[in-house]
């Protein structure tokens, strides 16, 4: 057998690598997950104590009148976040389609991801900027309904990517079978395509759902704040937790106001956490199941 | 035998509506881009026809005396993506790669904790970083490192590298999971073939797993880089806000997410124009900032050989 | 596989060196065994076809030789291989080294995803210290001896992907032999590439034989014949036959093995 009769490179090193990248990713994870204890822990541990019923069912009123609780803010937030997704979460869904099915190899296509990668990029507060110039100012007044299209406008790229990342995911093989059989384009994405994909699918929306209601900078300027009930969500400013938080605990110099705006951050985070959880488990059994 | 009724619509012309509505759905995408563009431009032109290019190079911030400079803001920002992403991308990298080699019981659930921390809502980071990072930086990290150069001997927890610190915490799990799941999708039979000639765990991520999913990893962390530059509340609690230059990374400084969320309620007229301007700005520089990564991706795709991630 | 029988084929075999030596071979995914006391010798210099229905265990067992098993960590095997005088199922065996001398062709065409010239020349930079010129001559030589050369030899910059499937497993074939190793093992090689390219493949196969020992793993049993020099025919994980290429499928001993070779199923 012919030896190279090169110099070898010594094992020493590259086990040494090895086992030093290995430590790293060790304590990396170790960062991460503490540093998520750490900020879960501290949001219980300073919101617990606001929580109450009175908190969950009396709607905000100004300092010093009793019963203060943040009862319009829960139904602001609900109202504008799903709102929100009833309007970005479809088109959102067929534009993935359209860039995964129909847009691979196609110069629109190509361009259209571009745009979709570049929108994704865009901070949320522009977004709220944007919102407030083209909804706020004509109409000479903030709304829940604003928020709702700021939020909108935050889900849309992102739902669309992650449509496009999933599908694209799924083998042409399955693809190419289907349409063997005589299916047409349509029910080919609809029926397999895209049910093959599910999980990964609903679960990309859920995700953009939870992100969304916690944004608070497009809040800011589009649905802005109020003491009263969400009844009128599409024109008056809504109550809403995020901006809440962001009054309560920046903006005020009492205690007990801060412990609410505490209260309320424990209030979404479990809410937002619970959803991510709970669509976890449920579709990892479905996928088993 | 009985003739099967056909169908009314022929299965071309559904094929054909279906594609347009897909179509129809892209569109916003575009609207809004263009939509972006044209509002803000619109609405900070006040203020460059007021100050000319001069207000992205100037220094001095005195709303009350009508001065604006936007220099700060966009140093600020540029400082504190930049510490962010220094530590976010390593360590994403190393824990992507620790949680797809690791057994079952330990990798999913840790898994779904560092996808937790993503979901946590940017305001609960800045609270947290107000109320409890700052103090603990002051107390315990800033006094033992604020002897090393351009770390600054002074400060009071606020500032570039709390921001950085907790904006990393933030993007890490975006750039963790994409790039875990394109690990998880290198083929096995890719993985067996390098192991095969003999490369070590390490070898095999890095030469290449790597390449075999840049894209997919590169789309992580620019995911990652458009979160944290224009990221908001987290930062305007932290940052200190104080329109300087970032000179130490203890020092305090802002950011023009920042700038913006903390003034834009109150401003009237031509701060309000200026502010517009900032966004501008901040517009532009997420754009740059993605159609460089677009590129760059197109173009290193080519040269690798098309791998189609 | 009964000793005796063993001990009776071993006797057939003219007196080659054994490359590679299996004893009491037990093969186990999480708690399902695969493999059953398998027993073999590997001549060297020799192409040794391990053919046999599908499942019946015969990858598993070739990739007992690298231990590509490693990777998963519900398998795992019991039993002795001897290769250069060690067990090298031994854990204080370096497993880098012993891949670098024990190569492996995988069922589909693997490029990495790099140019032609770096997928070639990754193993030399793994495991040596070269300058430029001595890793371009033994990327030369190692396409050459893969029958790549001519056909890539203006398109070494260009990706690995690009090139044809049977272009691609040729290209894998280079860079396992690229560092020199001693046995290379091929599971299936052919089977995921079109015929005038397995045509390629298969003297490149007698070829490299002269250099190298050969296992091949196939289910072609005409490559088989064509190819090797000895035989062994896996059946539910246990050897049932094993005997040089030509006895086998002109006078084998089992009837299972008769069975199999005329088509009787499989």
């Amino acid at each position: 057998m012919v030896e190279h009769g090169f110099r070898r490179r010594p094992l020493f090193f590259r086990k040494m690598a090895d086992i030093l990248s290995r430590t790293f990713a060790l304590l990396s994870v170790a960062l991460a997950v503490s540093g998520m204890i750490w900020i879960i822990w501290v949001t219980i541990s300073y919101g617990a104590g606001a929580l109450s019923w009175e908190f969950l069912l009396e709607p905000t009123r100004p300092w010093g009148l009793p019963k203060n609780g943040v009862a319009n803010a829960i139904i602001g937030t609900i109202l504008v976040t799903f709102g929100a997704a009833v309007i970005g979460v479809p088109p959102a869904i067929l534009g993935g389609i359209y860039l995964s099915e129909f847009g691979k190899h196609s110069q629109i296509g190509s361009f259209m991801r571009f745009c979709t990668n570049v929108m994704m990029g865009m901070p949320s507060i522009i977004i709220g900027l944007f919102v407030y110039a083209v909804m706020v100012v004509p109409t000479g007044r903030f709304s829940g309904f604003a928020g709702s299209l700021a939020l909108a406008v935050i889900m849309f790229p992102v739902v669309m990517r992650t449509t496009e990342d999933i599908l694209l995911m799924v083998s042409d093989t399955l693809r190419e079978s289907a349409l063997a059989l005589g299916m047409s384009r349509t029910r080919t994405t609809l029926c397999i395509v895209c049910r093959s994909g599910r999980t990964g699918l609903i679960t990309g929306i859920l995700l953009a759902i939870a992100r969304a209601g916690g944004e608070t900078a497009p809040l800011l300027f589009t649905a802005m704040w109020s003491d009263a009930w969400p009844t009128r969500y599409f024109s008056q400013p809504t109550a809403n937790l995020p901006v809440l938080i962001n009054e309560y605990a920046t903006n005020s110099p009492y205690d007990e106001v801060q412990a609410m705006g505490w209260g309320a951050a424990l209030l979404i985070t479990a809410a937002i956490l619970g959803m991510n959880i709970v669509s976890r488990i449920f579709f990892r059994e479905k996928k088993h199941g | 035998m009985r003739n099967r009724r056909k169908h009314p619509i022929s299965p071309e012309t559904i094929d054909r509506v279906f594609k347009y509505t897909a179509i129809a759905g892209a569109i916003p995408v575009l609207l809004l881009m263009v939509g972006f563009l044209i509002q803000l431009c619109w609405n900070a032109w006040p203020a460059f026809r007021e100050f000319g290019f001069n207000f992205l190079i100037s220094v001095k911030w005195d709303p009350v005396a009508g001065e604006y400079g936007a220099l700060p803001a966009i140093a600020g920002t540029i400082t504190t993506t930049a510490i962010a992403l220094a530590i976010a991308i390593p360590l994403s990298f190393t824990t992507a790669l620790f949680l797809v080699d690791a057994p079952g019981w330990l990798g999913t659930p840790l898994s779904h904790a560092i996808d937790l921390l993503a979901a946590i809502p940017s305001i609960i980071y800045g609270m947290w970083g107000l109320f409890v990072l700052i103090p603990f930086m002051q107390l315990y990290i800033q006094p033992r490192l604020a002897w090393i150069p351009f770390m600054g001997e002074d400060y009071n927890g606020f500032g570039f590298a709390t921001s950085g610190l907790i904006l990393a915490l933030m993007i890490m799990p975006f750039i963790c999971a994409i790039m875990r799941d394109v690990f998880r999708m290198v083929p096995s039979v890719l993985r067996e073939a390098v192991h095969g000639i003999g490369a070590t765990r390490w070898e095999t991520a890095f030469d290449v797993t790597m390449r075999y999913g840049k894209r997919g990893l590169l789309g992580g962390i620019f995911v990652g880089l458009g979160r944290a530059v224009g990221e908001t509340m987290a930062v305007l609690f932290v940052i200190g806000n104080i329109h300087e230059l970032p000179r130490t990374l203890f020092g305090s400084g802002t950011t023009i997410a920042s700038t913006l969320a903390a003034n834009f309620a109150e401003a009237e007229g031509m701060f309000r124009s200026v502010l517009f301007a900032l966004g501008l700005v901040l517009l532009l520089m997420s754009f740059g900032v993605q159609i460089v990564a677009q590129w760059w991706l197109i173009y290193a795709v080519k040269k690798s050989g098309g791998y189609n991630g | 596989m009964d000793n005796e029988i063993f001990t009776k084929q071993c006797a057939a075999m003219p007196p080659e060196k054994v490359k590679i030596a299996a004893r009491g071979i037990n093969f186990f995914y999480g708690k399902n065994q695969a493999l059953f006391d398998n027993n073999l010798d590997i001549a060297e210099n020799k192409v040794t076809a391990v053919i046999g229905p599908s499942g019946c265990g015969k990858s598993t067992h070739l990739r007992i030789y690298n231990r590509i098993f490693e990777l998963y960590r519900e398998q795992r095997v019991e039993g002795s291989l001897i290769f250069d005088g060690s067990d090298i199922l031994n854990s204080s065996v370096d497993v880098l080294e012993l891949r670098r001398r024990i190569g492996m062709i995988f069922q589909k065409p693997t490029p990495f995803p790099m140019s032609v010239f770096d997928n070639v020349a990754y193993p030399l930079r793994l495991h040596f210290k070269m300058n430029r010129r001595e890793t371009a001559d033994c990327v030369e030589d190692a396409l050459r001896s893969a029958s790549l050369w001519d056909e890539v030899k203006d398109k070494l910059k260009k990706s690995g992907l690009a090139l044809s499937g049977g272009q691609q497993q040729r290209l894998c074939i280079a860079r396992a032999i690229a560092a020199r190793p001693e046995v290379l093992l091929m599971d299936e090689p052919t089977s995921a590439v079109d015929p005038v390219a397995t045509a390629k493949i298969e003297e490149l196969i007698l070829e490299l034989q002269k250099r190298f020992t050969i296992v091949i793993v196939t289910h072609n049993m005409q490559q088989a014949a064509r190819v090797s020099d000895y035989t062994v025919f896996f059946f539910q994980g246990r050897i049932i036959e094993f005997d040089t290429t030509e006895k086998i499928f002109t006078n084998p001993g089992k009837q299972q093995t008769e069975q199999y070779i005329t088509g009787r199923f499989g």
